[in-house]
Order: C-alpha cells, then sequence, then structure tokens
C-alpha cells in the first residue's frame, strides 16, 4: 500500500513537473523565508522604534532643540541646511576617495614591490607597521606643521590610515599562491613578470579587495579624524569641521545631521565596494559563491 | 628499436638536513614508453619526477635528453587539478600558450581539439568549480597535452578519485596515448594502476630512493576492462607486488 502510493508519486510529479516536498523540507524552507524576511525587517523594527523612543523622549520631557533636538527637527535642519552640508561632504568625499585611491595604488604598489624583493620588505616593513599602530591624531598635528596645503595634509593622513589593511592583505594574497601552479608555470618557462601578472595578481584579488573594504571605511576615518586636528575653517571645510563648528554655535541638529551624513558615506563606501568585490568575484570565488545560492 | 628521450644517469638527489631522498638512479626512457614509477610514499618517486622536468637539479649524476637538443618540453599533471579557479577551462588550457606568448584566438582551434580528446568540448566555458573532481583531471590533463609536449610527466594524478572514475580515466589515458603516441612517465603507489597503464614499470624503494627492479609489461595495446580481468593481468601484478614487497622489506 505504501510502496503504491508513494509510487503514485512519483508518477504524478514526473507528469506535472511538481515538486513535491515533505514535512521537513517544508518545515526548512519555511524558515529560511522567515531569516531572509527577518534580516530586514528586524533592523527596520529597531530603527523605527529607537526614531520614536528618541521622539517622545524629546517630547515628554519638553527637552530644548539645542540641548537634544527631535528626530523630526534633525531631518527638517537637514534639509534647510543642505546647501551648506552638501558642500562639506563633497569634501569629505573628495579627500576619502583620493586617499583611498592614494592608498589603494600605495598599499598595492608596496605589496608587489615586497613580493619581488624580500629585502625591500625586510627595510620597509617595520616602518610601515609603526605607522599603522602610531594613532593618527598623534602623528596628525605634526603633519600640518610641515605640509602646506590643506588638502594634502588631510590626504596624507587618510592615506596612513587606509594604506595598511591594502598592504597587509594584498601582501598574504600576493604570497598565497598555489604551489602547484606556481611550478607549473615555472615548466612552461614563465618569466617573473608573466608569473606577477598572470597567477599571484588573480590570487591576490579576493585578499586585496578584502583589505579594500576595510581600507574605505578607514579613509572616511582618517580624512574626518585629521579635519578635526586641522581645525581650519573657512572654505573648503568637510563634515568634520561643520559639526566642530556646529557645536561652538550651539546648532545641535545640525551636529546630527552632519553625523547622519557622515554614517551614510561610511555605509554607502562599503556597499559600493562590497558590490565591486561581488562583481570581480562571483564567477569563481568561494566567498561569492556562497551568496549566490 | 625505440628511439631513446631521456636518461638519468646515476642520479642523486640530497636535500638539507641530510635527507637523501635519491641516490644513485639511473633510468632510461624511450619514445612511445608509458613508464610508472611505483613505490611506497617516501621512496622519491616525486622527487624524481620533479628532477625530470628541471623543478629541481640532481645533486649528483645527471639528466640527459637525447635527440632533438633545443625541444625540452614537457606536459605536467599533478595529483591535484592545479587550475586557476579565476579562468574559465579553455583558458586554462590557453595557459601554457599564453606564456610562450601565443594569442588566445591563434590556438583556439588547438585548444578546443585538446578538450574534445578528454570528452569536455561542451565545458569550455564552465569555471573549475562548475566541474566534477574527475572532470577538472581531464581539463588538467588536456592542458598538459595540448602543446604536443616530447613528454608528459604525471605524479599520481587519480589518487584523490574514487575508484569508478580512475578506471575510467585509466582507460581514457590509454586511448589517448594510443591516439597521439605520447611518451609517459606516470608516478603512481597502486601495482594495480601501473600493471594496467605501463609497458615498463620501475619498482623503487626507499631510504634512500632509488630503483630496485625494472619490469617489462608485454601485454599489447590497446588494453581495454578484459585486460583486467585477465589471468595475464593477474600475474603481470603477483610478479608487481612481489617486487614492491622486495622494495619495502627491512624498511618497515
Amino acid at each position: 500500500m505504501q510502496s503504491e502510493s508513494s509510487s503514485e508519486l512519483q508518477t504524478a510529479t514526473e507528469d506535472t513537473g511538481i515538486y513535491i516536498v515533505d514535512d521537513e523540507e517544508r518545515r526548512r524552507l519555511l524558515r529560511r523565508r522567515i531569516e531572509r524576511i527577518s534580516k530586514w525587517c528586524l533592523p527596520a523594527i529597531v530603527l523605527l522604534l529607537t526614531v520614536w523612543y528618541w521622539d517622545r523622549i524629546v517630547h515628554w520631557n519638553e527637552i530644548p532643540h539645542y540641548i537634544l533636538p527631535s528626530p523630526g527637527r534633525v531631518i527638517s535642519t537637514l534639509l534647510a541646511d543642505w546647501p551648506i552640508l552638501l558642500d562639506a561632504l563633497l569634501i569629505t568625499l573628495q579627500i576619502t576617495c583620493l586617499a583611498l585611491a592614494v592608498a589603494v595604488i600605495g598599499g598595492a604598489g608596496l605589496a608587489i614591490l615586497f613580493t619581488q624583493s624580500r629585502f625591500i620588505q625586510m627595510s620597509l616593513f617595520p616602518y610601515a607597521v609603526i605607522l599603522q599602530v602610531t594613532p593618527i591624531v598623534a602623528i596628525a598635528p605634526l603633519i600640518f606643521i610641515y605640509v602646506e596645503s590643506k588638502i594634502a595634509g588631510l590626504l596624507i593622513c587618510a592615506w596612513i590610515v587606509a594604506f595598511f589593511p591594502i598592504l597587509s592583505n594584498t601582501t598574504l594574497g600576493l604570497n598565497s599562491t598555489d604551489h602547484n601552479l606556481r611550478d607549473l608555470f615555472r615548466i612552461y618557462g614563465a618569466s617573473r613578470w608573466q608569473q606577477l601578472l598572470h597567477l599571484q595578481i588573480p590570487t591576490a584579488l579576493p585578499y586585496f579587495l578584502g583589505g579594500l573594504r576595510i581600507a574605505g571605511g578607514l579613509a572616511l576615518i582618517g580624512a574626518v579624524v585629521a579635519e578635526y586636528v586641522a581645525g581650519t575653517g573657512g572654505i573648503g571645510s568637510g563634515l568634520a569641521f561643520t559639526i566642530l563648528e556646529a557645536g561652538y554655535r550651539l546648532n545641535i541638529p545640525r551636529m546630527f545631521a552632519a553625523l547622519l551624513l557622515i554614517a551614510g558615506t561610511g555605509v554607502m563606501i562599503f556597499t559600493v565596494l562590497s558590490l565591486l568585490s561581488h562583481l570581480l568575484l562571483h564567477k569563481w570565488h568561494e566567498s561569492a559563491i556562497k551568496r549566490d545560492s | 628499436m625505440q628511439q631513446k628521450l631521456l636518461s638519468l644517469r646515476h642520479v642523486g638527489k640530497t636535500f638539507s638536513a641530510n635527507i637523501e631522498a635519491l641516490r644513485d638512479m639511473s633510468l632510461t626512457v624511450a619514445e612511445g614508453d608509458f613508464l610508472s614509477l611505483l613505490g611506497p610514499s617516501g621512496c622519491g618517486k616525486s622527487t624524481a619526477l620533479r628532477l625530470i622536468a628541471g623543478l629541481s637539479d640532481p645533486t649528483t649524476g645527471q639528466i640527459a635528453w637525447h635527440g632533438d637538443q633545443t625541444d625540452h618540453s614537457i606536459g605536467f599533471v599533478f595529483q591535484e587539478p592545479t587550475l586557476m579557479p579565476w579562468a574559465t577551462v579553455e583558458r586554462n588550457v590557453w595557459l601554457p600558450f599564453r606564456l610562450t606568448g601565443k594569442s588566445f584566438s591563434s590556438v583556439q582551434d588547438t585548444i578546443r581539439e585538446s578538450l574534445a580528446l578528454v570528452g569536455l568540448e561542451n565545458f569550455a566555458e564552465s569555471y573549475p568549480r562548475e566541474l566534477s573532481g574527475g572532470m577538472k583531471m581531464r581539463v588538467s590533463i588536456a592542458r598538459a597535452l595540448a602543446t604536443n609536449p616530447r613528454i608528459i610527466l604525471m605524479d599520481e594524478p587519480f589518487a584523490a578519485l574514487d575508484e569508478i572514475n580512475r578506471f575510467r580515466l585509466n582507460n581514457d589515458l590509454l586511448k589517448l596515448r594510443e591516439k597521439l603516441g605520447c611518451t609517459i612517465i606516470f608516478v603512481t603507489h597502486s601495482v594495480f594502476e601501473s600493471v594496467f597503464l605501463s609497458n615498463r614499470i620501475a619498482v623503487m624503494a626507499a631510504r634512500p630512493g632509488r630503483v630496485i627492479r625494472e619490469l617489462e609489461i608485454g601485454a599489447p595495446y590497446p588494453r581495454d576492462e578484459r585486460f583486467r580481468t585477465s589471468a595475464d593481468y593477474v600475474v603481470h601484478c603477483r610478479t608487481t607486488s612481489e617486487a614492491l614487497q622486495e622494495s619495502m622489506d627491512g624498511h618497515d
């Protein structure tokens, strides 16, 4: 009886092409669906509750806006001050992107140099570590003494903070080539340059992209911190200076609005770099394949 | 009389810390040979293969090529498929050509032919991760064959595959050899595999690695599944097993 009904089931499947699932599989699918929805819904709910509670606290306690503005007031300030904030955002964004670009060139370039010569690596690597572990707030004031251009100073600070993850990750990647593939390249008489181009760089790509994602966030932090230290106002000031200046004037809503923009910029940089990583790796790399399925 | 292709003359290899991987190994490979290096692990089979491939130099003795001195072309198949995961199957097979400066389009037909030989013409644009272990190994073989090298060196290529796949690839390898007439040195620790595939077996012993016996497997090619169950095969397997046993006596 049992076998009869199961064979009936099978024919039905073949005829109609309908995929029959048992209870366990159904529960598993359901759980996966709930998880997929929760991934977006739960953070959204937390955000809504927080904003609502913030708003209520301000309202219930009648807190004046120069101490704690309500979320609504922050948003309206964001819109009202948009021209000022946009200018500042563009400056910060410009410094961050430039610093990231220089970090990529400097970090990846130095990594390639390191793998080409152990002696260069031995000579320079300790100093790269020292630059990385010394807090940027401690170095920045000195930099602004010797560097005339404010933009150049900001750039140097952001670069110091951002280049190390790219350097260390790319170096690791360039040294992680499959030893059999390395032998194969030798058997086919590959030059150093061919080995670098066709074997080491592709191997290092996922490592480099991992470093890049960290460096993106760090470049923004570097740019913001350096601007606090630089502390010069006037034309060409970014979001950090906007926050400082608004603080002096007790314009707390604008401080919040600028903070919101900095956080948004960080998220945007991370998203763009993650997308780039996905585009470059999704066809072949394990990390991206898992995301596909 | 077969033309000599390659000779190892009293080759020895000592690594640092005084590990003697090979001692006084002499071996001649003729054109069209299918020579198996058979022995327990640690007997220097792979070291011998690496020396022939030019990946390292012998400490003593020498390796001489006969005939055309300008052509030392080699195809190498490792135990792992050793494919570049970021490149499609056809781009992987392109590698040896690419490294000699040939554009993809100029050798595309050769690459397709080579993939057809191993039955993967429909997977040219797949990535390695989309293939099974056996298929990846076939790509690796296609890459070794594509440049039509004077000798193909195989280092336990099927050791990681399940038996069904290993038998299939053994059969296919013999068919390929029949078709292309290539010379192969094949490293294995399987008596059955070495007897099925080769016309000559060099049985090696460990510490220090050396050839202790050379066996001829006279069974005619082409060999197919029937050879695996023939009385002839069993006799050869027994002789080879005994030689291998001899090589391990006094070591374990």
